[in-house]
């Protein structure tokens, strides 16, 4: 496991619609392991490397974005006021700091209650950059701003912030580097704005036209504590999803990942995600409809600034991945 | 184009009726004022006017502009056995401001009345009544005659009349026919270094869809949607965003419900009017949506960015505006397609 890579990942600036910094460090990492990489006019990085074989083409996408806030006012004292961008709740974030692209930090805290049992709405939180006024603060409505955690190796686990999903671009990345000669073209496509439009993967997927395409992201487990009944585990291998509230994955695509894995011998999940879906929702729907399915990796805490992982897990994700790319 | 002719042009779009589905009243008073000044003017399957107006030459970027022609309003759909008409929404209305209003029922503009069935005001604090429960009277004595006057699928919208109000005017529709008068004043103006599609769109308050077939069909490099926005700069109870405010210029947007601006054309827009010094403002993030909704994700991606004029009460029956803030949304968005290059937006 390559933890300094993942930890470049997780910890660089990257919200939907301004994911430069995200870019920049993925690009260079897979510049020389691709056969040509290219940015599309939304701003997905597409790194490609041929095939051998009869051209079909094959999408793998993993998001550069991260769940954000944005700030929507700025009041006579200096607090700041937000929105989401993606899906936040307020009961993750209360306490924890926020970190702007120009550096600047700020602490998330929330008014004072009649009555403080009540979870609080996103409107009764508010942000403290440490300003004394608004001519002070040293941002403006509009600046984007991402949760702070750092990543932390813990005996098998990660945590960190938005492993969501640079975990399944650390996958990508470390796929593209291991896998030997493919059949099909295969385009490594981290995308942008999965949080909130899936218009990233939508649009590349668009022009690349492709036959058979699949999302790599992080998915729920049902593994803590009185968790919503879902059967993955962290801990117990990939997860090949058979359908989530936004995709029913293709059953060809589904299966071609379960043989894959059966060959192999890596341990895998079906999975059934209630709430939630990925790129390859809106990727299955691009031009007359693509086979499309996900490989995901459990995940607990997803959307909070903790987020865990298992690193067996991580590891048979690029395993699977290879198998399923590269059949002996 | 003067402040007179651009709020004659805004007074004459605000008047003419057109809800979603519904538009080709919008669309016919709109093309002698496009005629001559662009190359070409075609409507497609949904209806859109789409206007093109050919760059010179400078580069060879396509960039798309778009207006709604739609505004709120309602539909007829069934009749009463006493001849009054009942009502749905076309668009998203506040059911409150309804009761009692006078409307402009189907093509002859029949005049009309909203009333309320079983009226009874014993409880000032009785519920809000929902569209539902509400009748629209139009003088029918029974059904057979309000059938033949207004049959199911008749188009309802707010009977207002635009004027001046002091600084200000006063009028229906401002959401979005002030971006379509913007977009006329722009299109009468001089030859622009990009290449240019102004698209008239169809069906924005029912869902962005217009706009989506013609961000497909234009293809642009980059897209600038024109709006009439939400003002909620009244006092208020508790310091908080106004969402945007009137007379402090056109208002861009960095991120909405339907979409994230491109933060280039963001970057642009203000350096163009910081440069030229006109104001503007941000509109409070998280808020609405727009066309540039679905137009930004046709084909291959298309950076987008909103332009609006700040109006204060839109989707009710009287909208006001800052004539500034239109004439200044014509000049900030013509400098900012003037200092659009291929640079702005490429990607390396």
């Amino acid at each position: 496991m390559d933890l300094e890579l993942l930890t470049q990942l997780t910890q660089a600036f990257g919200p939907p619609g301004y994911e430069e910094e995200i870019r920049a460090v993925i690009r260079e990492v897979v510049t020389p392991l691709a056969d040509s990489v290219w940015v599309d006019p939304l701003g997905s990085l597409v790194a490609l490397k041929r095939g051998t074989g009869g051209g079909k083409k094959t999408v793998l996408a993993a998001h550069m974005d991260e769940i954000g806030v944005m700030v929507t006012y700025v009041d006579e004292k200096g607090y700041l006021r937000f929105t989401r961008m993606g899906g936040i709740s307020p009961l993750m974030h209360i306490g924890g700091r926020v970190r702007f692209a120009d550096g600047t930090v700020g602490v998330i805290s929330v008014e004072r209650r009649e009555d403080s049992s009540k979870i609080p709405a996103l409107e009764q939180l508010y942000i403290d950059v440490g300003a004394s006024s608004r001519e002070d603060a040293p941002v403006k409505v509009g600046d984007p701003a991402v949760f702070m955690r750092p990543l932390v190796a813990q005996g098998r686990r990660l945590i960190s912030k938005t492993l969501d999903d640079r975990v399944g671009c650390y996958v990508l990345i470390e796929t593209l580097r291991r896998l030997g000669p493919t059949p099909d073209d295969l385009y490594f496509l981290f995308s942008v704005q999965e949080e909130v439009t899936l218009s990233g993967a939508r649009t590349s997927a668009y022009k690349i036209d492709p036959d058979m395409a699949l999302a790599v992201d992080v998915t729920m487990t049902g593994d803590t504590p009185k968790a919503l009944p879902m059967a993955v585990e962290m801990g117990k291998g990939p997860a090949i999803k058979v359908q989530d509230s936004g995709m029913i994955a293709h059953p060809a695509v589904r299966d071609l990942l379960i043989a894959a894995a059966e060959r192999v011998g890596i341990p895998y999940q079906r999975e059934i995600l209630l709430g939630g879906s990925t790129d390859a929702a809106a990727m299955q729907l691009v031009r007359g409809g693509v086979p499309s399915g996900c490989v995901s990796i459990p995940c607990r805490y997803v959307h909070s600034p903790s987020e865990m992982v298992d690193v067996t897990d991580v590891e048979q994700t690029v395993a699977l991945l290879s198998a399923a790319l590269a059949p002996a | 184009m003067n402040r007179d002719a651009l709020l004659e042009l805004l007074y004459m779009l605000s008047n003419t009726p057109g809800t979603s589905g519904d538009e080709i009243e919008v669309r016919r008073a709109l093309r002698p004022h496009l005629e001559g000044h662009v190359e070409s003017l075609r409507v497609d399957a949904m209806g859109n006017l789409i206007a093109h107006k050919k760059g010179t030459g400078a580069h060879d970027l396509r960039v798309l502009l778009t207006a709604h022609m739609d505004e709120v309003g309602l539909m007829v759909v069934d009749h009463t056995g006493e001849g009054a008409l009942k009502v749905a929404t076309s668009g998203s209305i506040d059911a409150r401001l309804l009761p009692g209003l006078e409307v402009r029922v189907g093509p002859q503009a029949r005049p009309g009345v909203i009333g309320i069935k079983a009226i009874h005001r014993a409880d000032e604090d009785e519920n809000v009544i929902p569209v539902s429960a509400l009748t629209v009277d139009i003088g029918a004595h029974d059904r057979e005659e309000a059938l033949e006057l207004a049959p199911i699928g008749t188009r309802i919208t707010f009977a207002t009349t635009a004027h001046p109000l002091g600084q200000l005017v006063a009028g229906k529709a401002f959401d979005d026919r002030a971006g379509c008068a913007a977009l006329v004043a722009l299109l009468q103006g001089p030859p622009l270094p990009c290449d240019v599609f102004g698209v008239f769109t169809v069906q924005e308050e029912v869902g962005l869809r217009g706009a989506r077939v013609a961000g497909y069909t234009v293809a642009p490099a980059a897209a600038f949607v024109l709006e009439g926005t939400i003002a909620d700069d009244l006092p208020k109870e508790e310091e908080g965003s106004p969402t945007s405010e009137i007379g402090k210029g056109p208002v861009l947007t960095v991120m909405d419900r339907s979409y994230v601006a491109d933060p280039r054309l963001v970057r642009l827009v203000i350096q163009v009017a910081t440069a030229a010094g006109i104001p503007y403002q941000f509109k409070q993030p998280g808020i609405g949506g727009t066309d540039a909704g679905t137009i930004h994700f046709t084909r291959e991606g298309v950076p987008a960015i909103t332009l609006a004029i700040p109006c204060r009460y839109i989707h009710g029956p009287v909208a006001l505006l800052d004539p500034q803030d239109l004439e200044h949304t014509v000049a900030l968005l013509r400098a900012s397609l003037e200092q659009l290059t291929p640079e702005v937006i490429q990607r390396p």
